[in-house]
């Protein structure tokens, strides 16, 4: 059993990338995630991992210096918020272009523009369906509780690794700032030159020794036949992630008639709204996806004939419904309802839209 | 006379006739070929080889690095 | 003598470095981009130092830089290199690690990532082409384009109270105290390639002493976007580009020279 520790979901995810072996972390400080790299810098993970820790002059800054940790076979995280996350989504582009690993925080603020430093889930469409320019997917994994902030950084690494694709950790202010019991891990130590040399020697730029040929690190390919051929090969990869990576969690959908589908922050609202409706002799269930892209579509379909409605519950204007609809291949009605521009539903809402626009409706 | 006699040979199939090497040699070694390679560039040749004396500055100034350059002691 | 008597293997007093690849340049004739990779590559090969380095190239004509020069290389986006380069050598402190920049790249949309990766004083070397046009994009304005050049977004000439005027970054960036050596030098006769590839090398070599950030500027020509003919680009760089971009070393040990 490792160490349980009281922490906010921000700092969760610094230890935990101390404790995963990560090589380095840059970043840019940005409300309502600046406890990342003040956590980083204080803990002085270079005497306890060798860990480097940098505060760049921007975002842009910041995403390179991934793209050049992460070209060399290292375990890059940034974490940042959703103006910053914009400025990210040019190197995020190369980073997937060039097929490096790397995970990337968005603790998500209200928006557009400056927005707010309220909590949101407005950005989901941003990291689900590309962001940046060019066909490419973002693996996402959507935590629900400060534990998950923790786990989802290991976890993401070794899909990062797996795919040599960036993914992205889309939470929120809300998970972010909560303070929360979390069981840490036990420490792993970094990988050393000779294992990053065994695990990325076949593409990693360390420097070319005599009996290899020069590794390159690019995303362009002026020749269009293989460029299409490359865009073919991520595809390919993101067809992979589709059957092998799908997660999500489902709460009380055995005997249910009517489902809500929520991620993160909303999830775990719409659990006790779930509570609430119950009490009431409502029959409703909850579907979490885990991942939001790959999103669970086939669970959810699966689900589809026992159904008669779902609310997709979201802290955003309807983002999320898009892929909740096109799973349940409009087989069932699907509503939406969230409140947004950075105020966080009450489940007691979430119950009323679900009676009303479900139910009622 | 020069104690060093020198050559070039210039990838005349890589070079691109820029004439960056012409004003290059002290000797006046190189001039443009009236014929064109493959590209359709007049390449650079000796024309005058006896007067090369593998300085290789020519070749150090040769953007395309095609010119390789050789140089012996005369011993007569 | 017969010249086959003098073309002979152990005659050979120069060819090609072998860490250039025999792709053909992607660059038009005469261009000094190729002459700028040939030096980097040749003081690489001559530091024995290629299984240490790793080298990165930002957009611009020298994008394809990596099918050229033999050794591990990264692209990156228009601009970023320097922040790329923080990224590598901040994990790998024992490689050598250089950008290879053109001035619309480090001295435009880069400028940010180039003054703060000098002002930390990455232990990384610049590499800086500076032929005062965009050239992978057609000739186009630069920062670095000199007043009254004509360009394709200047085309009655740089009228500096509309479009400002031009950047001398690298004067600007030896005030830092993170750079350790800055000079600037040129690659359009030999002298002028001897010179710039001591100063590449010092540079390299400082490096390895891990005493700062290490800058060298290439005043270079770019025929195409000038629209002359290579030795005439060459002539016009020594009358025009030389005078406002003066060569020689700028700060050398850390002190500005005076
Ligand atoms: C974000 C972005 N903006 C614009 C471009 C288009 N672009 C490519 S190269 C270039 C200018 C290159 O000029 P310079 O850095 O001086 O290099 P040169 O080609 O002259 O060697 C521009 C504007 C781009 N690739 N990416
Ligand atoms: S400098 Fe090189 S490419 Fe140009 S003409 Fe001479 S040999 Fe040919
Ligand atoms: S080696 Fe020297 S002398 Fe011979 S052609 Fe080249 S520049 Fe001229
Ligand atoms: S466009 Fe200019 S900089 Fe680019 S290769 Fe041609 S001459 Fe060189």
């Amino acid at each position: 059993m490792g160490e349980l520790k009281l922490m906010k979901g921000n700092e969760a995810i610094a230890e935990a990338a101390i404790r995963a072996g990560v090589d380095a972390y840059f970043g840019y400080p940005i409300t309502p995630q600046s406890e990342v790299i003040e956590y980083l810098t204080y803990e002085k993970p270079e005497e306890r991992t060798g860990m480097v820790v940098l505060q760049a002059e921007s975002e842009l800054a910041a995403i390179n210096m991934v793209y050049g940790a992460a070209s060399t076979g290292k375990k890059v995280l940034t974490s940042s918020s959703s103006p910053g996350i914009s400025l990210y989504q040019e190197g995020i582009s190369y980073i997937a272009g060039a097929e490096l690993p790397c995970v990337i925080a968005n603790v998500v603020r209200g928006g557009p523009g400056l927005g707010t430093i309220q909590p949101s889930q407005a950005d989901y469409f941003q990291s689900v369906k590309g962001g940046g320019h060019g066909d490419y997917r973002l693996l996402t994994l959507a935590p629900s509780s400060v534990q998950e902030m923790a786990d989802f950084v290991e976890l993401g690494f070794e899909i990062a690794f797996k795919y040599r694709n960036p993914v992205m950790i889309l939470t929120d202010g809300m998970i972010g700032q909560m303070m929360e019991k979390v069981e840490l891990k036990d420490p792993v130590p970094r990988w050393t030159d000779e294992q990053i040399q065994e695990i990325s020697g076949s593409w990693a730029t360390v420097g070319k020794p005599a009996n290899r040929e020069r590794n390159i690190v690019t995303s362009l390919y002026l020749d269009s036949a293989i460029m299409e051929q490359h865009n073919h090969h991520l595809q390919a990869k993101y067809r992979q992630m589709e059957a092998e990576e799908v997660r999500y969690e489902t709460f009380d959908t055995e005997d249910a008639e009517y489902l809500m589908v929520a991620y993160g922050s909303s999830a775990r609202i719409a659990q006790k709204s779930l509570t609430l409706a119950r009490a009431k002799g409502i029959k409703v269930g909850l579907l979490r996806p885990i991942t939001l892209y790959p999103f669970p579509a086939k669970p959810l379909l699966d689900l589809v004939p026992q159904l008669k409605g779902i609310l997709s519950v979201e802290m955003s204007a309807g983002q999320m419904i898009e892929d909740v609809r096109l799973s349940v291949e409009c087989k069932v009605p699907v509503v939406h309802f969230g409140r947004f521009g950075g105020i966080i539903h009450s489940p007691e809402e979430v119950l009323e839209a679900l009676e009303q626009k479900i139910i009622g409706g | 006379m020069a104690r060093v006699q020198g050559a070039i040979v210039v990838d005349r199939e890589r070079c691109k006739g820029c004439e960056v090497c012409v004003p290059a040699c002290p000797t006046q070694v190189i001039e443009l070929a009236n014929e064109v390679n493959g590209k359709g560039y007049h390449y650079a040749y000796m024309a005058n080889p006896d007067a090369c004396t593998g300085c290789s500055n020519c070749a150090i100034v040769c953007p395309d690095g095609v010119i390789s350059v050789y140089r012996v002691k005369k011993t007569a | 003598m017969d010249i086959k008597d003098i073309i002979k293997e152990e005659n050979l007093v120069y060819s090609k470095t072998k860490l250039m690849t025999d792709n053909v340049l992607s660059y038009c004739p005469g261009c000094g981009h190729g002459t700028a990779h040939r030096i980097v590559m040749e003081i690489i090969d001559e530091m024995g130092l290629q299984s240490n380095t790793i080298g990165i190239a930002p957009v611009g004509c020298s994008v394809l830089a990596y099918d050229f020069m033999n050794i591990d290389m990264i692209q990156a986006a228009h601009g970023r290199a320097p922040a790329v380069a923080t990224g590598v050598k901040r994990t790998w402190p024992d490689k050598t690690v250089f950008t290879y920049q053109g001035d619309g790249d480090l001295a435009a949309i880069g400028t940010a990532e180039t003054i703060h990766a000098c002002n930390r004083g990455e232990n990384i070397t610049i590499i800086f082409i500076n032929n005062g046009i965009y050239g992978m994009t057609g000739g186009q304005m630069a920062p670095t384009t000199l007043e009254g050049m004509k360009t394709s977004t200047s085309p009655h000439g740089r009228d500096l109270k509309k479009m400002g005027n031009p950047l001398k970054i690298t004067e600007l960036i030896a005030q830092l105290p993170g750079t350790y050596y800055v000079s600037r030098q040129a690659v359009h006769t030999p002298a002028a390639v001897r010179k710039a590839k001591k100063a590449i090398r010092k540079a390299f070599e400082i490096q390895q002493e891990n005493k700062g950030l290490t800058f060298v500027e290439v005043v270079s020509n770019c025929n195409s976007g000038w629209k002359l003919p290579p030795v005439k680009s060459n002539q016009w760089m020594v009358e025009n580009m030389f005078p406002f971009y003066q060569l020689g070393d700028i700060k050398v040990d850390g002190e500005l020279v005076k």
